[in-house]
């Protein structure tokens, strides 16, 4: 299998999709002459023209309301933000008008539209630049949230959001288009609403998602070290969470850490702690422990910034506790 | 400055709790956190700690006593001192030794305000505040819900577990560490599909008066529980299937030697050998008194002109067949004419209900009270039964035990039916 990066995975599927169905189109900030501010749309004005691969101006509630109407009148559009900490612009047309589109038009309406970009840390660009805002559209009912952590995935997943008829938000994360992975080519459909477990062991469950997978991978290998074993969930979709994925780990070893690279303060982290809580409460031998973002803003000083963010470290200490081990 | 000691809230349900054992005499020196007492509480017996050095002075409450949560037990002091008037455990105390007022509903006693004044109460140390730290807050069990539901499975007591997580919290690895040392009530363990061969009690012969039974706390409790959700005598149900051939071949085997045997007459004989080799079932709750009865007596309910009556065949266990055979003839008949006397009708914890004769089933039975259980049998029937993977016809009876669950637990019926199964399924039991 090809190994390549996350861009590429993602320029795979735009690419295949838009041959697949004339009806899909990609509108954002820089995608078609500059080829993406991130590369993801590398060669695709060439490749499908200026009707299909169009440049907006930086006016995100503008372009996405021009979304909105597309998908309406039976486009696919998907409309790339050059980060998510843009797309709180847009908040009005997603939440407003794609999120209820088909509620307030009794069902004759639907709105096929995907919206994608970078959410997260961005490496040192400070707290306006390093938002992870999953738990924002997670919050309304109407959309659908997905964040992926490996190229794979991206691609699968990214190719399911396009035939999605509702509208979704695609996270990625800057610091991931550069990772390579085995992809793939071709035909790569990943379901919707499936979680992925990515490591099996019976001792704890780690619960992660998009980059936050790669902490809890380093965290499990070092776990592994000590002689503990983790189930590594990686949820994919954070909604519809895969309610049976994570419940069937949980009962399996008892013990759970989610790790979000987000704020803990009504995060996603703490819908799922209340999921456990209630369905399975009769499962847990320890609380549920939580590694979030520390809650306070992303400094720009590489110093500061590394004290907040999550880290393999604490991983491997909250498995440690939920396990009742020392932590050395 | 003597001090009181009070009996403390064990457990969340507890609101008395009898001194099993004084474990300090009066004149010993007690040290702080030094257990002096056993106490039974409604869930397990745990014990009472010093909160002071000194002597102890005085005990209040003896030894098989109860005494109410926050009554004064015991007395503490300097040696030599004087106890001045000593309260007994229900008096009115002393103002100067007046006990802590009593915590509000909810209210932990930790947080309760402390009386002003001279501080000379609350002499019990809780037993979390010592080390190592039983899991335990204010009577307050503290578990995983994990713990819990483990131990539930397994019948084990959490109170007797000693938790290893934070602040003595009992997980996981504590429970399995209890199973595997082997705490587990026997009860609650699946029993193995034959009873096991422990010592057979040994009949008696003779009549001897039944024992009562002190009523453990946590019986008081099951028995409370039961009662609220099915007043008056709460039932339970257990059934099983019996493979009736054997049994059957009995009764032709009692003909050729010219003995007449019916197939109730065996079913009396087994449930009067099965009380025998499962004794707790042979209990009568009379009021708020358990009596274990001695001898086996086993009620046949005889069904007579517009109703029923239950006359007892006495020592059921050490009769032959042939006797049991004859005097159950012998009483129906004089049931049927209504010549029982009132004492062939009474006693006995257990009855045996047949409808076989119309061809039924199986059926629920009512207990007789004071009788703490009763088997309702059904006909003898040739039914397809699976053995070995085969489909097989095989005579078949199904017995269902109903028992009063304030002093029986569905644990005790189903190895009651057990015996009785294996009795019937190979008669030559009987004879062991």
């Amino acid at each position: 299998m090809p190994e390549i990066a996350w861009r590429e995975a993602l320029n795979q599927a735009l690419s295949e999709e838009m041959e697949r169905d004339v009806n899909v189109f990609l509108m954002g900030e820089e995608v078609a002459r500059y080829n993406g501010a991130y590369k993801v749309s590398q060669g695709l004005l060439d490749k499908f023209g200026s009707a299909r691969v169009v440049d907006a101006p930086i006016s995100e509630l503008g372009f996405a309301g021009l979304g909105v109407g597309a998908a309406m009148v039976g486009l696919r559009p998907v409309i790339e933000m050059m980060t998510w900490n843009f797309a709180i612009l847009a908040m009005d047309q997603i939440v407003n008008n794609a999120a209820k589109l088909r509620h307030m038009a009794g069902g004759q309406l639907r709105c096929p539209i995907v919206f994608r970009g970078p959410n997260g840390a961005g490496g040192r660009l400070s707290s306006q630049h390093s938002q992870s805002l999953e738990a924002n559209y997670a919050h309304f009912p109407g959309l659908k949230v997905l964040a992926p952590s490996t190229p794979a995935d991206a691609k699968g997943l990214l190719k399911a959001a396009i035939r999605d008829d509702n509208p979704i938000i695609f996270l990625e994360a800057e610091l991931l288009y550069g990772v390579k992975g085995e992809v793939p080519a071709g035909e790569h459909v990943i379901p919707i609403g499936k979680a992925d477990l990515k490591r099996e062991g019976s001792d704890a469950t780690i619960i992660t998602w998009s980059r936050m997978y790669y902490f809890a991978e380093q965290a499990a290998q070092m776990l592994e070290k000590e002689g503990i074993h983790v189930d590594l969930l990686d949820l994919r979709t954070l909604k519809p969470l895969d309610e049976e994925a994570i419940l069937t780990s949980v009962k399996k070893t008892n013990r759970v850490v989610v790790v979000e690279e987000g704020w803990s303060f009504c995060g996603v982290g703490a819908q799922i702690a209340d999921l456990l809580q209630n369905k399975a409460f009769d499962e847990l031998d320890a609380p549920v422990e939580r590694v979030t973002g520390l809650d306070v803003n992303r400094s720009y000083a590489a110093v500061l910034e590394k004290a907040t963010e999550v880290s393999a470290e604490r991983i491997v200490a909250a498995v440690k506790k939920v396990m009742y081990r020392e932590v050395t | 400055m003597a001090t009181e000691v009070q009996l403390p809230a064990l457990s969340p349900t507890m609101t008395e709790g009898k001194i099993v054992k004084w474990l300090k005499k009066e004149g010993d020196s007690v040290s702080s956190g030094e257990a002096i007492a056993e106490v039974e509480t409604d869930k397990s017996n745990l014990e009472v700690e010093s909160f002071d050095d000194g002597v102890l002075l005085k005990i209040l409450v003896p030894e098989g006593e109860t005494g109410k949560v926050g009554a004064t037990i015991a007395v503490i002091g300097a040696k030599g001192e004087k106890v001045e008037a000593p309260a007994p455990a229900k008096a009115a105390p002393a103002p100067a030794a007046k006990p802590a007022p009593k915590p509000a509903p909810g209210v932990s006693e930790e947080r309760a305000p402390k009386p002003a004044g001279p501080a000379q109460v609350v002499p019990i140390r809780r037993a979390e505040e010592q080390a190592p730290a039983p899991s335990e807050d204010n009577g307050r069990l503290r578990a995983s819900p994990l713990a819990k539901r483990m131990a539930r499975e397994e019948g084990l007591d959490l109170a007797a577990v000693q938790g290893s997580g934070p602040s003595g919290r009992i997980v996981k690895r504590d429970v399995e560490a209890a199973i595997g040392s082997g705490q587990t009530a026997a009860v609650a363990r699946a029993p193995a599909s034959r009873p096991a061969p422990a010592p057979t009690p040994v009949p008696v012969f003779g009549r001897r008066e039944p024992d009562v039974v002190p009523v453990s706390g946590m019986r008081k409790i099951i028995s409370q529980r039961m009662a609220e959700v099915k007043p008056g005598v709460p039932h339970f149900y257990v059934t099983v299937d019996i493979d009736m051939e054997e049994a059957l071949k009995v009764r032709e085997q009692a003909k050729a030697a010219e003995v007449k045997v019916s197939v109730n007459d065996l079913i009396v004989k087994a449930a009067a050998v099965a009380l025998r080799r499962q004794p707790k079932v042979n209990v009568s709750l009379q009021g708020d008194r358990i009596l274990q009865f001695h001898n086996v007596d086993v009620g046949i309910a005889v069904a007579i002109e517009d109703g029923l009556i239950t006359p007892v065949i006495r020592d059921a266990d050490i009769k032959t067949l042939g006797t049991i055979s004859a005097e159950s003839r012998e009483l129906a008949e004089r049931a049927r004419r209504k010549a029982l006397k009132p004492e062939e009708y009474a006693g006995g914890s257990i009855t045996v209900s047949n409808l076989g004769m119309f061809g039924v089933d199986s059926f629920i039975a009512v207990i007789n009270p004071p009788q703490a259980s009763i088997v309702a049998v059904g006909a003898v029937a040739e039914r397809a039964v699976v053995r070995e993977g085969k489909v097989v016809v095989r005579k078949t009876m199904s017995a269902t035990f109903s028992g009063d669950h304030r002093i029986v637990d569905g644990a005790l019926g189903a190895q009651y039916l057990q015996e009785l199964k294996a009795l019937l399924e190979q008669p030559t039991r009987l004879l062991f």
